[in-house]
Formats: structure tokens, sequence, C-alpha cells
């Protein structure tokens, strides 16, 4: 089937090869990078080579020999004058709260002693040391590839043999904001639907000169910054703001009712909405415009009423545009970051707020990488499905 | 049988106006939050509601403090320059390197098309946290996290998908015959790409250009994750102001972000309505 490179496949590929490969370094390289770091994390593997070691040959339900606690108080007393010992404590804390301080009160009580026994001198330190559990956490956090990222993303855990069982439902986090996420992306995809459909429609049979008017009032929002239209909201929804302040003076709510409609999920919907919207009407408008207003007007002189003739003839003829708005609102909405975090106070974030958060606050990359790469494979699974359906090169800017 | 009539009738009128009503309702929804602002930004007193004043159109209740506020301070001046270097260094690459590509793909003999296309164009599609966290890792590896260049590399690749998108779809109603014409008569394949080609695909080329650069002039996430202090553009500068203290700055800077769009956007429409007129054809 391969047929030979001839000059002209070349010349095209030749041209390709520039941005494919800026492409491959500045993005892919990067994705990959956030791939790696999701299942392979060196740290706590790098700082206590001994101390793993020895607990490899360790059954796991007794407390370890003398001679792991004397091993790892060297290690630790190396990381502590190396001052590296709170990445290392940090990490093995995420597997077994309150492992941080045990491994820095440790050291710290360890720092000139020379006791008989190391066993004793630990758990005088900190009790939890003669505890399978901790050693099962040192253990773990120095898997140099792990799956815990994964199973911490998908709210599963280890047991002490080790299966994979799931997290107490108190404690589940990332599948319930994943499944808001995802209700949240449908939500704004049915609205943006119900919004966009009538206006699309009104553009498509206008005039030319009307038609126009119409479309530069879907392309200016559009075109505007998406942190003016963020800030906007916050001005309009805000307690003290137009909206508000419109409702009070017509006597719908009282001065002291004022309505909580932005720093919540409130705020988020009706942001996105707004800000997604073009996206919903701009491809629905572009099917429309190709479906002939004869087939309308032939159903209603066969004796159709508008609503058969709607149901019947123009709707199913402008699906291709609402499978295409669709899919494409729904996929940017999956991944929003920027009006969420602005407008949707504690309870309006969705999963790409989690990931910023553990990127910036909590500092766990590892976890952040792993609901990164979740999130980029529900995406790309659309994408595919987007592709199938419209064909990523008709995708239009306006 | 007339009453009937008349009553469709009357239905389909009621209809097409309820259909008006709604499109009225949505199109204000799209447009107002940003007609608000322009307004609030000349508010003299600091609040984000109009004020009895204003509404009297009183003349001493509308100000210029907030304008005079933002261009007398260093960070948001500090701010622009920073976005306009960052944004056309971007939008040079992303041109140069998407034109190219752009090329080739137009081209029937170009092996893997749809796959080198889906590849091209995976910047856009992609959620903007999961690049820019990607981006944070891989660059602070190769040191050029917290520079400009990390910033300007991140923004052109976020950029050429818009270049690429929109010199294709120039290029689809390219009639080939011109380019071999060219050739005949001896012409290079430089020169025939710059003297035939590049004029007839030049609404093309600015059209993804322009969006390529509004793209970086309101990127923040990137910024946010690989840019330091000195690196603060004008989005960065607004999603502080609006965290930490929303300040009617903010809508000064907006009002000024709205006229930009319009230009960018009126830019663009012009040079579509250049490009539907065939070339050729209007000389």
């Amino acid at each position: 089937m391969a047929r030979p490179l001839s000059g002209a496949r070349l010349r095209a590929a030749a041209l390709t090869l520039p941005l494919l490969a800026f492409v491959a370094v500045t993005f892919i390289a990067p994705l990959g990078s956030m791939l790696v770091r999701s299942f392979y994390e060196p740290h706590v593997a790098d700082a206590l080579p001994r101390t793993l070691a020895a607990l490899r040959a360790w059954d796991g339900s007794s407390v370890p020999s003398e001679d792991t606690f004397r091993i790892l108080a060297t290690e630790l007393r190396l990381l502590d004058q190396e001052r590296k010992l709170g990445g290392v404590a940090t990490r093995i804390n995420r597997l077994e709260g309150g492992m941080r301080s045990a491994i820095m009160d440790t050291a710290r009580a360890l720092r000139n002693a020379e006791p008989d026994s190391w066993r004793e001198a630990f758990t005088a330190a900190y009790p939890a040391w003669g505890e399978e559990a901790a050693w099962r956490a040192v253990r773990r956090a120095g898997e140099r590839y792990t799956m815990r990222h994964y199973l911490n993303a998908l709210d599963l855990d280890r047991d002490p043999p080790g299966n994979i069982v799931a997290q107490s439902p108190e404690r589940r986090i990332y599948l319930p904001l994943l499944l808001r996420t995802l209700g949240v992306s449908l939500a704004i995809t049915v609205i943006c639907l119900i919004l966009g459909y009538p206006v699309a429609y009104l553009i498509a049979n206008a005039s030319p000169a009307r038609s126009n008017l119409l479309l530069l009032l879907v392309l200016v929002p559009f075109w505007t910054s998406l942190l003016v239209r963020t800030t906007s909201w916050i001005v309009l929804l805000q307690n003290q703001g137009v909206v508000n302040d419109l409702l009070v003076a017509a006597g719908v709510i009282g001065n002291d009712g004022r309505l909580a409609l932005v720093y919540n999920m409130v705020g988020t919907l009706v942001a996105m909405t707004q800000v997604l919207l073009p996206f919903m009407i701009l491809p629905m408008y572009a099917v429309m415009r190709s479906i002939s207003p004869t087939y309308l007007r032939a159903a209603s002189s066969l004796g159709a009423t508008f609503r058969q003739g709607f149901v019947r003839v123009y709707w199913p003829q402008s699906l291709p545009g609402v499978a295409a708005g669709s899919l494409l609102v729904f996929i940017l909405s999956i991944g929003y970051y920027i009006t969420p975090a602005l407008v949707g106070g504690r309870t309006g974030q969705l999963i790409s707020n989690m990931i910023a958060y553990h990127m910036q606050e909590s500092l766990n990359w590892g976890l952040a990488a792993a609901l990164g790469v979740i999130l980029m494979v529900t995406v790309m699974s659309l994408y595919l499905v987007y592709n199938r359906l419209v064909g990523i090169e008709r995708m239009r800017l306006s | 049988m007339r009453h009937a009539t008349a009553s469709f009738e009357f239905s389909e009128r009621a209809g097409r106006a309820v259909h008006l009503a709604v499109c009225g309702a949505v199109l204000l929804f799209l447009i107002a939050p940003m007609l608000v602002v322009i307004p609030l930004s000349f508010n003299a007193e600091p609040y984000f509601t109009f004020t009895e004043g204003m509404l009297r159109l009183d003349a001493d209740a509308y100000s210029l403090r907030w304008y005079r506020g933002v261009l007398e301070d260093a960070e948001w001046r500090l701010a622009l320059v920073n976005s306009i270097v960052i944004g056309v260094t971007a939008t040079t690459i992303a041109t140069v390197l998407g034109v190219l590509a752009a090329l080739g793909l137009a081209n029937r003999a170009m092996p893997g098309r749809g796959f080198v296309t889906s590849l091209l164009i995976s910047p856009m599609v992609t959620p903007i946290i999961i690049s820019a966290a990607g981006m944070f890792f891989f660059y602070s590896k190769l040191g050029i996290a917290q520079t400009h260049l990390g910033v300007i590399l991140a923004h052109a690749v976020f950029g050429t998908p818009f270049v690429v998108i929109s010199v294709t779809a120039t290029l689809a109603g390219f009639d080939h015959n011109l380019v071999k014409a060219g050739a005949s008569l001896g012409g290079g394949p430089f020169l025939v790409f710059r003297r035939i080609q590049l004029p007839l695909i030049a609404p093309g080329v600015i059209s993804g250009a322009l969006f390529a650069f509004a793209a970086s002039f309101d990127e923040v996430v990137a910024v946010l994750f690989l840019g330091g202090l000195q690196q603060r553009t004008v989005p960065r500068q607004m999603w502080t102001g609006i965290r930490e203290e929303i300040s009617p700055e903010i809508l000064a800077v907006a009002t000024f972000l709205v006229m930009l769009a319009l230009i960018l956007l009126g830019t663009v429409e012009w040079l579509r309505g250049r490009a539907s007129t065939k070339p050729g054809e209007a000389d």
C-alpha cells in the first residue's frame, strides 16, 4: 500500500515539518511530561534507598526489625543535614496523615542521639512508628512507578493487604467533582441550545443586511476578552450589583433580600452560558443558512402546520449544526477554568479548578497530573466523536 | 374554514412575535455585559453600580479618574508593554509556521493529512489548564519558566491553530493552475509564492494572525503558570484585580479591551468581505 514518496508529497510534508517540530517541542512534550509525572515519582525512592531496600523484605504485618529503624535513622539524619527532609515528609504524609510531623519530630529528636534501641527512640519521639501503617506509608511513598495518583484521582485506595478498594463515601472528592463537571457541562449545553437555536434560525432567515447586523451582535462577545466578560458578570450579579439593584427597584425583592447570584454555581452557570453561547450559535447558523426556505414552503403548501413543517422538515435538516454546536460547547465546558475560578466561589468549581488547586496550592503535582490525564482522555474521546461527526477540517473560526 | 385560516394566521403571527422577543432577550443577554461595563468605567465613585447622579446624566457623576489611575500606574504600564511584546512576537512565530504548514496541508499530495491536521489543531482544543500544567513541568526542566521566552512559546503554539485553520480555508478556493502558470513562466517556488500565492491568501493570513494576537492578548492561565512578576500581562493584572480587590480601574481596562475587540473584529470582517469578492475579478 505504501506509495513511494514522490517529490510533491515530500514537498508538502516538508512545509508542515517546521510547525510539527514546534508543536512537538512546545506542546506535545509538555503533555508527555505531565503524563510521566502522573505515574513516576522518584523523590522518596531517591531519598531513602536503603530503608526501602530493607522494607522490601518486610512482611508488612509486624513492626520492622531494629536494623530497619537504624537504617532509616541514618538516612533521615542525612536528609536533615541536606535540608531535604521537608519534601520527603510531605510526600509520605499524603499517604498517611500525621507522618509529616512524625518524620520531622523524629529527625529532630534523633539529631545527636546514639540510643541502644533505635526502635524505642523512634516510638518515644512518635508512637505511630510502632504501628505497621506508618511503615506501609513509607514503603508506598517509595514506589518509583506508582498508580496511586490515579487511584487517588478516582477516589480509590489500597487496603492494608494491598487490594484496591473504594474510599469511604465522605472522603470521595474527585469522582463527584468529575460527575458534577459533566452535569454542569450538559446543563450549559442544553441551555445554550435552547437559547441559541431561535437566534441562529432568525439570523439564517433574515435579509442579508439584517443578518449581518445580528451576526455582529453574536461576534462582538465572541471577540471580547473572556476576562472582560467575566468581570462584567461580577459587576452585574454581585450583591450590590446592577441586577440586584434593578430587582430591588422593581420591588421584586426587598433590600435585605438580595439574591446570591455570583460566587456560587449560579454565577458559573450564567457566565459560562454567555461565554459559550456564540460557539453554539455560529455552527448552527452555518448549517441553517444552507437549508432552503422552499422546503418549509413546500411543507405548508402540502397542508402542514408550521409546527409540523418545523418538526418533520426543518429540525432534521438542522441537526448537523445542532450536533456540532452542542459537542463544541460540551467539550469546551468540561475543561473550563477561568470563569468558574473567578465567579464560581466555593460551590461553583469544576474539575479544572481542582487541578489548578493541586498545581498551585497543595503542590501535589502527581495528583494534578493524574487528574489532568483523566480530563485529557475524556476531552480527547469527545473530540474524536466531533471529528467523526463534523470533521475537524471543517472547523471554522467564525 | 375561513375561521380556521384566520386563527392559523393569528397563531403564526403570535409565534413570530414570541420568537422575536426570545431572540431579543438572548441577544441582550449576549451583549449587555459589555454595555454595562463601558459607562461604569466612567463612574466618579468607586462603586460597581449606577449612582443616582449617573442615572440623571449628571456630568459630575462621570469622571476619567480610573483611566488616569491606570495610565499612571507603573504595573499596568509594564503589563501593557509585556502584552504587546509577547503578543507580537508570538503572533509572528505562529503566522510564519502556520502559513507554511497550511500550504503543505492544502496540497493534495500531503501524506496523512487528517492526522497531521488534528495534531496541529490540538493546542486549540486541549483544556488550557492541562496545557499550562504540562508546560509548567516541561519548561521548568528546560529552564525557561519565569521568562518571556516561555510565555512567548506557549502563546505562539496556542496561536498556530488559528493561522492554520484560517489560511487553509482561504487556500481551499485557490486555483492551483496559477502556481503552475507561474512556474511554467520560469518563476522559482519562492518567487511564485511571494508574487502569486501570498497576495491571494493575504486576507486569510492576516485574519489568522489577528485571531492569534487576540488569543495571546486574552490569555491568562499560561501566564499564571509560566510567568513571574516581570512577565505580568494585562489579563494577568486583571486576574489579580478581580480576585483581590475589584477596583473600577479594571472596568477602564475592560473598556479598552472591548474597543480592541471591536477593532480586531472590524478588520477581520472587512478582510472577509474583500476575500469573498474574487481577486482577479475585482481588477
